[in-house]
């Protein structure tokens, strides 16, 4: 594709810390290369900002791989703008035209408030991996890989369920703020595994109950996170958590 | 995992939404099927027999208290999961494409289900509330049938009845599938089959509740 360079009219949401009330600002930005990252275009914009003794904007960003997670922008009225499959740090500035107006918000849920600009607090993710999303097991030595063999249709599953890096787009695209294609993946990866097979019952209770008690909305199948999902997650793990669910909330005994 | 802990969790919500809807879709079958005996062209003769019947049968009158108590809890729980949902997002998006991602009447179950509960209202004044009176103070037996040619020999009914079906088909398309999929079942082989099944069922369904009105407000049936 033809190298060329843009001028583009920014729309960033600029909010001074969580108890305050943002707004959008714009800026203009000139001569950007078709080559960049949407997060180099910011850098660019930034410098920009500070040589006319401005705040910077503060965004999320970390590995700029599109492995880690971390970036979590609203371009456009998309979660990773416009690319399928991408991520913020992945999308580069070709998906874009001489001219346009791109508006930039933070995630919007109630279980990611906002710290700074563009920058969201997603520890509620951590707090719904840490009532459930692991395995115990005794320290010693490493297990032998190969030593449970694992069907390799399950295994499969497991590592695309896996491949879920926690961004929380999927939770940013909902119309309801759901984050039941994340905690699906997280619940999915361990379940069809032998390993996650002890703690499988109290697992998905608690990490359902974590998610509820941080606010986040309900799922309507509407399948928009699937569809934003910078890894492809499949809604598959959606319908599995139903059933892990389902199946451990009526059999449990406990109160 | 008592319970009320289960029924008041988001997946139990879903459950209970899925669970009601299937039953009420269940429903719908029956009530397409007895009201399609008007198409015979008989003068409603069949069709007023059988209502006589669903009308004066214990089982059919402990079914309905059934079918209304599970309305009222799929139209609760569907209110209670708008408001929860509502509540996640406090701050809208400014600037927001849905239509990139996801249908448009997957995102609109709970407006289609406001605009159904108004029908039903209006739909359950027309026809369920005569026939009760009918039934426990008439001096003669309610002939059901000519109270369809009345209440349908106005335009406006039929096309308030017509706006009714088009929403319980963009409802009933989208909520078919949507039960199977919080019920936990999502498969390369059975998903394709239950959203063929799903369209099948909200076309024929819609396309035979429609034909009701249109057919008796043009005189299609004698």
């Amino acid at each position: 594709m033809q190298h060329y360079h843009m001028n583009l009219t920014l729309k960033v949401w600029r909010q001074k810390n969580t108890q305050s009330k943002g707004s959008l600002e714009t800026y203009q930005v000139k001569n950007i290369s078709s080559e960049m990252s949407f997060l180099e275009m910011f850098d660019v914009l930034n410098e920009q900002l500070i040589v006319e003794g401005k705040e910077p904007i503060a965004f999320d960003h970390d590995c700029r791989e599109g492995i880690c997670g971390m970036c979590s922008m609203y371009i456009n009225g998309q979660a990773h703008g416009p690319w399928q499959q991408n991520t913020t740090c992945q999308l580069h500035m070709r998906a874009f035209k001489d001219g346009d107006t791109i508006v930039v918000e933070p995630w919007r849920s109630k279980a990611f408030p906002v710290v700074k600009d563009l920058v969201v607090d997603r520890s509620s993710f951590d707090r719904i991996i840490q009532a459930g999303g692991y395995i115990s097991v005794n320290t010693g030595n490493a297990v032998d890989a190969n030593a449970i063999p694992i069907d390799k249709k399950d295994a499969d599953h497991a590592f695309m369920a896996a491949a879920c890096i926690g961004c929380g787009a999927c939770v940013a695209t909902c119309k309801n703020g759901s984050a039941m294609l994340f905690v699906g993946a997280k619940v999915s990866q361990l379940a069809l595994l032998p390993q996650g097979e002890p703690e499988r019952e109290s697992r998905v209770l608690n990490m359902v109950a974590q998610m509820d008690k941080e606010g986040f909305g309900n799922c309507t199948n509407t399948y928009a996170c699937e569809a934003e999902c910078p890894k492809g997650i499949s809604v598959a793990n959606i319908a599995r958590l139903n059933s892990e669910y389902i199946k451990a909330g009526l059999s449990n005994e406990e109160n | 995992m008592n319970w009320k802990h289960f029924f008041t969790s988001s997946i139990g919500r879903k459950f209970t939404m899925g669970l009601s809807g299937i039953f009420l879709i269940l429903f719908l079958i029956v009530h397409a099927g007895i009201n399609s005996c008007i198409f015979l062209n008989d003068h409603g003769e069949t069709f007023n027999q059988v209502a006589r019947f669903m009308s004066h049968n214990w089982i059919m009158r402990f079914l309905e208290i059934g079918l209304f108590a599970t309305l009222v809890l799929h139209i609760i729980q569907g209110l209670t999961l708008w408001y929860l949902n509502k509540k996640a997002r406090p701050v809208d998006y400014a600037f927001n494409q849905p239509s990139k991602n996801s249908k448009w009447y997957s995102r609109s179950m709970g407006i289609l289900g406001t605009l159904l509960l108004l029908f039903i209202v209006m739909h359950l004044n027309h026809f369920y509330v005569g026939t009760k009176i009918a039934l426990y103070g008439g001096d003669k037996p309610h002939n059901l049938y000519e109270e369809m040619q009345e209440v349908f020999s106005n335009q406006w009914v039929v096309v308030l009845y017509l706006v009714g079906v088009i929403a319980l088909f963009w409802h009933l398309y989208h909520g078919f599938q949507s039960a199977f999929h919080t019920l936990g079942i999502n498969h390369k082989k059975y998903t394709p089959i239950i959203n063929c099944a799903g369209l099948t069922y909200a076309v024929i369904i819609c396309i035979l509740f429609a034909l009701m009105p249109i057919a008796m407000f043009l005189h299609w049936l004698n």
